[in-house]
């Protein structure tokens, strides 16, 4: 079994075929983490006895032909994504001992289709950063080049899928959560339009801008499990109904071209316009569009996405769950938990958050950043009445050094300054691997980005295959 | 736009204990990313109607479920509880 090339399709068809038995599959992959991820450290926690239990009911399934597409496929599951009796800390010491009280509707899904649990990956705090570094547990591992970040959030999961220790994974994307450490460790990741998958059970960070997705080998295992969780939830007030969607097939691509003018490395530039020139002879025609709100997106975000986590991060006090220091006074419990709970990247999106939305500033910050969110939305509403979608890179550089972004928010913020756009109009987008660039002797993968109308993902599915074809 | 944010109002705000070798750090870290959002104002915003915001979506107040379905699941995460409640510190207090 060569767990480096393998993917979920292919597992799928070896696994129906009797060639191997769930239960082997996931040994072999427990033992891939036994050997590695004292290195890596995309896990936070392995659940080895349960991963083997649920791969014999998986294997029971398949016996009697009841197989579902992820019937015995052995996954990884973002720290921040409830799984029942199961510890979810999001990383944080707030929450070091939180075990689930119920199931994230992802989860019922997974389970139902009988996935295999492997263990929860590592990721920043509360997924407040793009390395991985703001973790309460130590940093995660690019599997490429182990001296640098796996990106972030999602590290864990990202370096779990890249370093064969799971064989797709599940993130979450705020403003860039699952595409850029996809980017950064040479696999897919797919952000689905806001509100196609159900949030219920996820820890949230920012509502208006989360969403669960996959992180996988190929685009056809993205497509494979978006299929398996997406749907309307009841439990998920802004979970979108279910309707059929036709994709036609997109034929003209938006490149944003003044949006690439600053700030990227000119081989990560070099390569994105080479992978258009290889689309151009795959039969798309590509489109030069004015976007000109679209680099206003980060400072947009950095409004928005701290309001709404000094909102959700108000839960955690010591009284309902999670982490609580005595002290004389209700006031000092809140102040003492919250103070030695939170990890500093969390404390200074909550005190930011805190100041946006506070009164005198909010106009002048929280409502035009809002203002400025629904031009974003217009701008893409408008590109895409010209274009079947639009492409950008996921990040303006390769995976860089852990350390080096630590001592500088801003610098680390700059990460996602492609990716938050999506974000903030709600639309999908898929980061596809195209290609690499050479830092220090070591090829390093970046990432195309695809991003298509709400509800449009077929249309990235059908050009991030596209992008696989053209990297041969 | 002033830079001049008062840290220690905020972190009372946000019931946050913040020490103060960190609060040195934030005093200059807040306001240089909010010099950086603040590049938001250049974006002209008179016409956009509010409308297209995002806003609040809440489900009908209606059909809960069983009562004391998720009562025990729910209590067990407590860091403290007495009789089937979550215990809390004294919220009023008698003196001062």
């Amino acid at each position: 079994m060569d767990l480096t090339s393998l993917t979920v399709a292919k597992a799928r068809k070896s696994l129906d075929a009797k060639e191997y038995s769930a239960f082997d599959l996931t040994n072999a992959y427990l033992e891939n983490i036994a050997a590695k991820d004292g290195e890596i450290h995309a896990y936070l926690e392995v659940w080895a006895d349960s991963a083997r239990e649920e791969a014999k009911k998986a294997d029971e399934m398949i016996a009697a032909g009841k197989s579902q597409p992820l019937t015995g496929i052995p996954i990884a599951m973002k720290d921040n994504i409830l799984i029942k009796g199961r510890i979810a800390s999001a990383a944080s010491k707030i929450l070091e001992n939180y075990c689930a009280s119920y199931d994230a509707t992802v989860t019922e899904k997974l389970r139902a289709q009988g996935a295999v649990f492997l263990g929860r990956t590592n990721m920043d705090e509360f997924a407040h950063g793009s390395s991985t570094e703001n973790s309460a547990y130590g940093p995660t591992k690019n599997p490429r080049d182990t001296s640098r970040v796996p990106g972030g959030s999602s590290g864990g999961s990202a370096a779990a899928v890249a370093g064969g220790l799971a064989l797709a994974a599940l993130g979450s994307d705020t403003g860039g959560s699952i595409r850029q450490p996809a980017a950064h460790c040479g696999i897919v990741g797919l952000k689905p339009t806001y509100g196609a998958v159900s949030r219920f059970g996820l820890i949230a960070m920012g509502s208006s801008l989360d969403q669960i997705g996959p992180l996988t080998k190929t685009v056809e295992d993205a497509h494979i499990f978006f299929d398996a969780i997406q749907g309307h939830d009841a439990h998920d007030s802004t979970s979108l109904p279910d309707a059929p969607h036709e994709t036609k097939k997109p034929k003209i691509l938006g490149v944003p071209r003044a949006f690439l003018a600053s700030g990227m490395d000119p081989d990560v530039l070099q390569l994105f316009d080479a992978t258009l020139e290889k689309l151009k002879t795959a039969g798309y025609e590509i489109r030069d569009v004015e976007m000109p709100t679209l680099p206003y997106g980060l400072a947009v975000y950095y409004v928005i996405m701290p309001a709404e986590v000094s909102t959700n991060l108000a839960r955690f006090d010591g009284i309902r769950y999670g982490l609580s220091v005595p002290a004389e006074t209700i006031g000092d419990v809140y102040t003492k938990t919250r103070g030695q709970g939170f990890g500093p990247e969390a404390r200074r999106r909550i005190l930011l958050g805190t100041f946006v939305l506070s009164s005198g500033y909010a106009d002048a910050y929280y409502r035009k950043a809002r203002a400025v969110r629904a031009r974003i939305r217009d701008e893409f509403a408008k590109t895409f009445a010209s274009v079947d979608a639009v492409v950008l890179p996921t990040t303006p550089a390769p995976a860089f050094k852990l350390g080096e972004k630590t001592a500088d928010p801003l610098a680390m913020y700059a990460e996602d300054i492609f990716s938050v756009p999506v974000n903030l109009a709600g639309v999908p987008a898929i980061s596809v691997p195209s290609g690499t660039v050479v830092r220090e002797g070591k090829e390093l993968p970046v990432g195309f980005q695809i991003i298509a109308p709400h509800g449009d993902e077929g249309t990235l599915f059908t050009i991030g295959a596209a992008v696989e074809n053209s990297r041969g | 736009m002033t830079h001049k944010v008062d840290i220690v109002a905020l972190a009372k705000l946000a019931r946050l204990d913040v020490s103060a070798e960190e609060m040195t750090r934030l005093e200059k870290e807040i306001p240089d990313i909010l010099g950086f959002v603040e590049t938001i104002q250049k974006v002209a915003t008179t016409d956009i109607a509010n409308d297209t915001a995002p806003r609040n979506v809440m489900r009908e107040d209606a059909n809960p479920h069983e009562s004391g379905k998720y009562t025990e699941d729910l209590l067990a995460a407590a860091p403290a509880q007495k009789n089937n409640q979550v215990v809390v510190k004294q919220v009023l207090s008698r003196t001062k």
